[in-house]
């Protein structure tokens, strides 16, 4: 009896717990449905037509936004930048925030709020101030230019997030391979990232987005059309003159898959590697 | 820790390594532009140019506007400009370029063969860029950009809506307008769309109402502050907004209304009237083919004084100053406005040349709209400019009237207060 | 002798600590102090972004102290912020915990919760402005909402949702939530995940009920990843623009103003550079304090 009433309030519970889920899904997918939705149609059918599937499918936008858009040559250097900055803020940040969170030196708590208080300052009022400092060192129009620049961008979140995470992990597993003689760096690199996964696969996610979605520094900084990434291919649709819906929707679908497939993947490492760690 | 040493070193060097490089005269121009919907047209040109006279002209884009001036002043600092720009602010910005060197004089250029590049470009058109003698701006005389096509703003009638609500001919008055409107409402017909979320087509539309009301003298003394906001005829200007609303001419949500998304209103017929500049044609030309309209002016509501619209340059280059490059970049811009180039790019992107000899072959769309240049006037060629924070005051009192949170007398006490505390400070 | 070598051990030691951060602080220094100071600098000025600079003390300062519309769209932002706070974070938590257990379709839970944040903001801010849309065309509204809402039997509630200056405000507010709260569950969960379970296995070794081990282990364990949470909301928040930009254009009046339209449209719109620069180290000033008394709040959580 105690067993069956204890079974029937596990099931009840369970059941609510999928529909509050099930219902936040809903209205999560529901306008990016649309969105996919939606490029498929045609500037006649896309403000007329309001079934959930379109009456007459047309793949003729991805065409269009692959060719019009230039995406095969900005495509690879989104890539580009996308995995150089992401990699530099992880080993960056993360020796930042190791040092931070477990080692000594005279200073430490002022350089970590200034990084803190980095966060706040809205970046607009400083773009003048960047491009002729970016200009001193010869730094416009290069690849690694940009890439120093959004390293930056990323920072100081990612230092904070990841020194709030070494906070509050144990340290037992550090002081056993620090009394089998490892260094510092050593530590940081086999114990201290390791454990740090999830919150390291949080900021590779948070800051793969920023990267992939940014234009407005890539704008400043670029001059060479060769240099630049795909947001400027969308940027070509979304200009003052355009409004052509069903193949925009297609651009931001198609610029939307490879930061989705990006999550996917890290989703996937974060859930393998917790379970190792911690289990 | 010695790994980590190399990385930071690593870095170090990178970063010096990094190189700046001089400009050198060379057989390449570089040129920045904002205009997405052109930007296919100037590449085949510059193609065209290339066959031609063996000269590469790299057509750079930079979309949106936004970030093409911040891109521009960027460069301004930091002394990169390419050989030929567009600035988008307003003309005393362009004064301080021309002050800061980075814009070349292009007087001798266009007065070469007795002024023959000068006299094929509507004068209008290049007033956008030109300095007269004692000009506000403190700019030495002269010539400082070219245009490459003109625009005016105007309104525009759905043919078909205004025939369903029995309408044969468009207003010709303000009076006449509202009882076409309030006969479109009749039969469910939204009367006007405009994107006044962009305030300067807001700004564009009252100032051709303030120069019918009162006329150029007095909007003048305003901006000197010798007559005040709160005066009857400037509370007449506010007032058509208050007849707009009341009337129910105004689509919904029209004061958030980015004008892209206006044209796109008009261009599926879900708006009977617009106001828009004549770049219009090519977008609704892209977004429905078979939309049959026309162009008339704004519908004057007074007889005092002609309505004034605004056309001016459309989109104007620069050469700049400091270019090796400067004469090659000039003798491309002459050529872009030539005649056969100007011919392409106005039957390409269906905008009105700025080159005379080019009108005989726009569509008779354009047409109507290049009539409209002989009643056009522009902030660019007037001899002096509001304060951009009274502009700023009076463009959002508009909206406020629109959606009916202030009376006219409210915001002209609002602008007013703006206008003497800029006075105050001296501007 | 033995305590000189001593110190000189522990500034070696000291200075090989220091090496780990002199990455992050060199890049910070080149492109973030230098910037920065030059902000500071121009805020004392009056310049048009060319031309000559004109040194004017602290009239920006003054004069920003006395403009309504900045202290209001400072009010905008943080109304916005507040509802990311309350709503967006409470959501974010309840999914967070509600994930961080064994049930069916976790995975596909987490990828869809996530993908509002994926999406760039100027494309959220244009699916919803659609979604959104006040217009009717052949008798049908266009926005889907209102157009659900007459269809279902609601038409009383249709309404010019981004156009009231009474909704436009809070609209927009659940938008952002609606993107952004994808990001506190991914940050929360991470921070469950680090929980030790052992923690969990000795409280229900005690029996301690479900509540008990929740609050007693699971909220002090994650009180710190919390904290960074809202630290974070309120930055992001706080500084929010291009979603309001792509939904609202210049605004609605001044009812959608925030701070960083301000200071744009002071620098594109009126070119006046110095005061915007003034404008962006007021604005600054008062994230910083407000980070503070959270950080204050949050020391004095702990130690209670």
């Amino acid at each position: 009896m105690r067993t069956n009433r204890y079974i029937f309030w596990g099931m009840t519970k369970s059941t609510l717990i999928h529909v509050f889920l099930m219902s936040v899904t809903l209205t999560c997918l529901f306008p990016i449905f649309w969105m996919f939705r939606c490029s498929f149609m045609t500037n006649e059918t896309v403000f007329v037509d309001k079934g959930l599937i379109p009456q007459h499918l047309n793949f003729g936008n991805f065409a269009v936004v692959w060719t019009k858009g230039n995406f095969e040559g900005y495509f690879l250097n989104s890539v580009i930048y996308t995995v150089c900055v992401v990699t530099g803020i992880v080993l960056i940040s993360s020796l930042a925030a190791f040092s931070f969170s477990r080692l000594k030196f005279p200073g430490k708590d002022i350089i970590f709020y200034m990084f803190v208080a980095a966060m706040m300052i809205p970046l607009p009022g400083s773009f003048v101030a960047l491009f002729v400092i970016m200009k001193n060192l010869g730094l416009v129009n290069s690849r690694f230019g940009y890439i120093l620049c959004m390293i930056n961008v990323g920072l100081s979140m990612s230092i904070l997030l990841l020194k709030t995470f070494f906070d509050t992990m144990s340290r037992d597993l550090e002081d056993a391979a620090r009394l089998d003689g490892c260094g510092r760096l050593r530590i940081w690199w086999y114990v201290a990232l390791p454990l740090a996964r999830p919150a390291i696969a949080v900021i590779v996610i948070f800051n793969s987005l920023n990267v992939w979605n940014e234009y407005i520094l890539a704008f400043l900084l670029l001059g060479d059309s060769q240099l630049m990434p795909l947001q400027r291919g969308l940027m070509v649709f979304q200009g003052a003159n355009s409004t052509d819906y069903p193949v925009l929707m297609a651009g931001l679908t198609m610029a939307a898959i490879p930061i989705i497939l990006i999550y996917l993947v890290m989703q996937k490492h974060i859930i393998k590697l917790s379970g190792a760690v911690v289990g | 820790m010695r790994k980590l040493i190399t990385l930071c070193s690593c870095l170090m060097l990178i970063a010096l390594a990094g190189c700046s490089q001089t400009p050198k005269a060379s057989n390449k121009i570089i040129l920045w532009h904002w205009m997405t919907d052109r930007n296919d047209t100037l590449q085949k040109l510059a193609q065209q140019y290339q066959q031609e006279t063996g000269i590469e002209v790299s057509i750079q884009l930079y979309a949106p506007s936004e970030s093409y001036s911040q891109k521009v002043i960027a460069a301004a600092q930091a002394n990169v400009l390419p050989d030929i720009y567009g600035i988008l602010d307003k003309k005393s910005i362009v004064a301080d370029f021309i002050k800061a060197g980075l814009v070349a004089d292009l007087t001798n250029a266009m007065d070469a063969d007795g002024s023959r590049w000068k006299n094929s470009l509507f004068d209008k058109a290049l007033a956008d860029r030109r300095f007269d003698a004692g000009n506000i701006y403190g700019v030495t005389p002269g010539i400082f950009g070219v245009p490459i096509d003109v625009s005016n703003e105007q309104m525009l009638y759905n043919k078909k809506l205004l025939s369903k609500a029995g309408i044969s001919t468009p207003p010709k008055t303000f009076d006449e307008f509202i009882k076409d409107s309030q006969a479109l409402s009749r039969v469910g017909v939204i009367p006007f769309v405009s994107g006044w979320g962009e305030l300067w087509l807001l700004d564009c539309f009252a100032s051709n109402y303030a120069f019918n009301i009162m006329g150029e003298e007095k909007i003048f003394a305003t901006y000197r502050g010798q007559i005040k906001y709160t005066d009857p005829d400037w509370i007449k200007v506010f007032n058509v907004f208050v007849a707009l609303r009341d009337k129910g001419v105004l689509m919904d949500g029209i004061v958030t209304k980015g004008n892209k998304y206006a044209e796109q209103d008009f261009a599926l017929e879900r708006a009977a009237f617009t106001f828009n500049g004549s770049w219009c044609v090519n977008v609704y030309h892209n977004m429905n083919p078979n939309l049959d309209y026309g162009v008339i002016p704004p519908p004057p509501i007074s007889s005092m004084h002609t309505l004034k619209i605004w056309g001016s340059a459309g989109s104007s280059f620069v050469v700049n100053a400091g270019s090796p490059n400067k004469d090659k970049a000039i003798a491309f811009l002459k050529w872009l406005t030539a005649k056969e180039q100007q011919v392409i790019l106005a039957q390409e992107t269906s905008n009105l040349p700025s080159n005379k000899e080019a009108l005989s072959v726009i569509s008779s769309i354009l047409g109507e709209f290049a009539k409209g240049m002989d009643q056009s006037t522009h902030p660019n060629i007037w001899p002096l400019n509001e304060d951009p924070l009274v502009s700023e005051a009076f463009d959002r009192g508009l909206q406020a009237i629109i959606i009916g949170e202030r009376t006219p007398q409210q915001v002209a006490l609002d602008v007013q207060t703006v206008k003497d505390r800029q006075m105050a400070k001296g501007h | 002798m033995n305590s000189k070598a001593k110190s000189a051990a522990i500034f070696k030691e000291n200075l090989q600590n220091f090496f780990f951060v002199l990455p992050a602080l060199t890049i910070f220094c080149i492109f973030y102090i230098y910037p920065f100071l030059n902000m500071i600098f121009l805020s004392f000025h009056e310049w048009r972004g060319i031309g000559p600079m004109h040194f004017t003390g602290l009239q920006n300062y003054k004069e920003l102290m006395g403009d309504h519309l900045w202290w209001n769209s400072i009010w905008h932002a943080g109304y916005i912020t507040l509802i990311a706070l309350t709503f967006q974070n409470a959501l974010a938590f309840a999914l967070a915990l509600a994930c961080d257990r064994d049930i069916r379709m976790k995975q596909f839970y987490r990828v869809v919760f996530f993908l509002p944040p994926v999406l760039s903001e100027v494309v959220v801010g244009l699916i919803w402005n659609w979604i959104l849309n006040p217009q009717m065309q052949n008798g049908q509204y266009i926005g889907l909402l209102n157009h659900l809402l007459y269809t279902s039997g609601l038409p009383q509630l249709v309404h010019n949702w981004l156009g009231d200056p009474k909704t436009a405000l809070t609209t927009i507010a659940i938008v952002n939530s609606w993107k952004g709260f994808g990001w506190g569950f991914l940050i929360m969960l991470a921070g469950l995940q680090t929980i030790d379970k052992q923690l969990y296995e000795a409280a229900r070794i005690d029996g301690a009920s479900g509540w008990k081990t929740f609050t007693n282990v699971t909220i002090p364990m994650i009180l710190p990843v919390l904290l960074v949470v809202v630290i974070l909301t309120i930055l992001g928040c706080m500084q929010v623009f291009v979603l309001i930009l792509s939904m609202v254009n210049e605004g609605l009046v001044n009812h959608t103003d925030v701070p960083v339209t301000r200071i744009l449209s002071a620098m594109t719109g009126t070119n006046r550079f110095g005061y915007a620069c003034a404008e962006a180290m007021i604005f600054g000033l008062i994230l910083v304090c407000v980070s503070f008394v959270m950080k204050r709040l949050s020391d004095k959580a702990k130690q209670a």
